[in-house]
């Protein structure tokens, strides 16, 4: 909270206040230009797209060119990054989690592993992991359930959604309620056992646990950084995630991921017909 | 007089009774307070099923929800049917299988190509008939979201493997469903005949709603 002035009685005053609040340096803020000091060797600062610590309870939304990277790194080993994403082109097109889970014939997420669109394409996929504690059928907080939880559950107070966080990301790509689809929380895990039950695995996890995405189309993702649903901690425990962006080439034919399996193949195969033109 | 075992136990008056053809959409309202009834004449055939309340389409089933708020996969006898803003649509009164699927979604002829190639992409699907049923409410492909499977068994390993395996039902079985508010129900008999979901024959299906 700024340091309250004794008196702003006139729009000068008021103008010299607001300006000597520029150049404040929080933890989680966007840099602008994007700048990173950890970048991968081959990659130059000009590629870089988007630099951000999103904060605990926050959310980010990007729109990202078909070929971007996207590093989330858990800076400190509690966040919990519920994500959407959709065609930037055409966002009916959607993360379908449902057909990522059936057509991979997995459950789990972690490095190598699509992220489906109801169109039978791939919108990203994951090319790197150090987590592997992800979470594709728990889905997002809602203010009922942080409600219940911790008493409170709307955007204004301080205990936001997940859900909520994500209407607000959605709604400023021009998106609504009937938008906001089933999500996959990223570093939160949750375990199947045989009967169908589900063990979440909340951590806190060690610092610095990352997951790089790879947008195989031109995507607009939305990420809320609020406590899983499941999180089974009496107090609102969440930390600041990191988001960093680059440019990168469209996957080649020769990929490794692109090529692991009948099935992905034939994702990158309608990827690649959508953008004949 | 015949007695009809389709309509054993159920809590009050027949409101409304309907054969859904195999592979055919339906839709129909129901009030909060009755009980629709699902027979699968035949067995073993996938009913993929969505629900919106009346009042607001935009609040729908959430698979999500539901599956958190019991932190467990499988909906079983007592279930109670989460929106997406948490707020129980239906509760499962009855089943006469163990469990039904809600984390398999639905065919479509997009996801067709990837599991199976693009010679399937031709073939009938149940997102073709949730869009066809909802287009005619004004609602569209954005209020598709994850569906219940009824009847469909989709096993999860402790490797994680899954998949749609042969299912639990039989010719006649039922499952019950309370609405706890007033809903649209929105139904894709499943047409799929590339795995076992509908023991690779789709057939009928019967909705019975009673008061």
């Amino acid at each position: 909270m700024a340091e309250q002035p004794a008196s702003l009685a006139n729009p000068l005053a008021a103008r010299d206040h607001a300006r000597a609040q520029g150049g404040t340096v929080v933890e989680a803020m966007p840099v602008l230009p994007p700048t990173a000091g950890d970048l991968p060797a081959s990659v130059s600062t000009e590629d870089l797209l988007w630099e951000e610590t999103i904060a605990a309870g926050g959310y980010g939304a990007r729109r990202l060119p078909r070929g971007a990277r996207l590093r989330l790194i858990d800076l400190h080993g509690d966040a919990a990054a519920t994500i959407q994403i959709f065609n930037a082109a055409m966002p009916s097109e959607r993360l379908n989690v449902a057909d990522t889970v059936k057509i991979q014939w997995n459950a789990y997420l972690g490095a190598g592993k699509l992220l489906l669109s109801d169109m039978g394409r791939v919108l990203m996929s994951i090319t790197e992991d150090s987590a592997a504690t992800h979470d594709c059928f728990c889905g997002a907080s809602t203010p009922a359930s942080n409600a219940a939880r911790y008493g409170a559950g709307s955007n204004s107070g301080d205990f936001p959604s997940a859900r909520d966080r994500l209407l607000l990301g959605a709604a400023k790509h021009g998106l609504g309620r009937r938008d906001v689809h089933p999500s996959i929380t990223l570093f939160k895990g949750a375990r199947v056992g045989p009967d169908g039950s589900i063990t979440p695995d909340i951590g806190p996890f060690a610092p610095g646990r990352q997951i790089v995405l790879r947008a195989e189309m031109d995507v607009i993702i939305v990420i809320a950084n609020c406590p899983h649903v499941l999180d089974p901690r009496p107090d609102y425990s969440v930390t600041p995630l990191r988001a960093t962006a680059w440019r990168g080439p469209i996957t080649p034919e020769g990929d490794d991921i692109r090529n692991a399996t009948p099935e992905g193949l034939r994702a990158f195969l309608n990827v690649e017909d959508h953008y004949r033109c | 007089m015949t007695v009809d075992p389709h309509l054993d136990g159920l809590p009050g008056a027949v409101v409304h009774d309907e054969i859904v053809p195999a592979r055919a959409p339906w839709l129909h309202a129901v009030a909060a307070g009755q009980t629709l009834r699902i027979v699968d004449l035949e067995g073993n055939q996938a009913v993929d099923f969505l629900i919106y309340a009346a009042a607001d389409d935009a609040e729908r089933y959430s698979a999500q929800d539901t599956v958190a708020a019991q932190a467990n996969l499988f909906l079983r006898t007592g279930t109670r049917l989460l929106s997406n803003e948490g707020r129980p649509m239906m509760t499962i009164t009855a089943s006469a299988i163990p469990y039904h699927d809600t984390i398999g979604g639905a065919c479509s002829c997009e996801s067709n190509t990837l599991r199976y190639g693009h010679h399937t992409k031709s073939q009938h699907a149940c997102v073709e008939n949730f869009l066809e049923a909802n287009l005619g409410q004004g609602r569209a492909k954005r209020d598709i979201v994850s569906n219940i499977n009824f009847f469909m068994n989709v096993p999860v390993e402790p490797d994680g493997a899954l998949g749609i395996v042969d299912g639990l039902s039989a010719p006649g079985l039922t499952v019950d469903l309370r609405a706890d508010m007033d809903v649209i129900v929105v139904v894709s008999n499943c047409p799929q005949i590339n795995n076992p979901c509908n023991a690779f024959n789709p057939t009928p299906v019967r909705m019975i709603i009673c008061a």
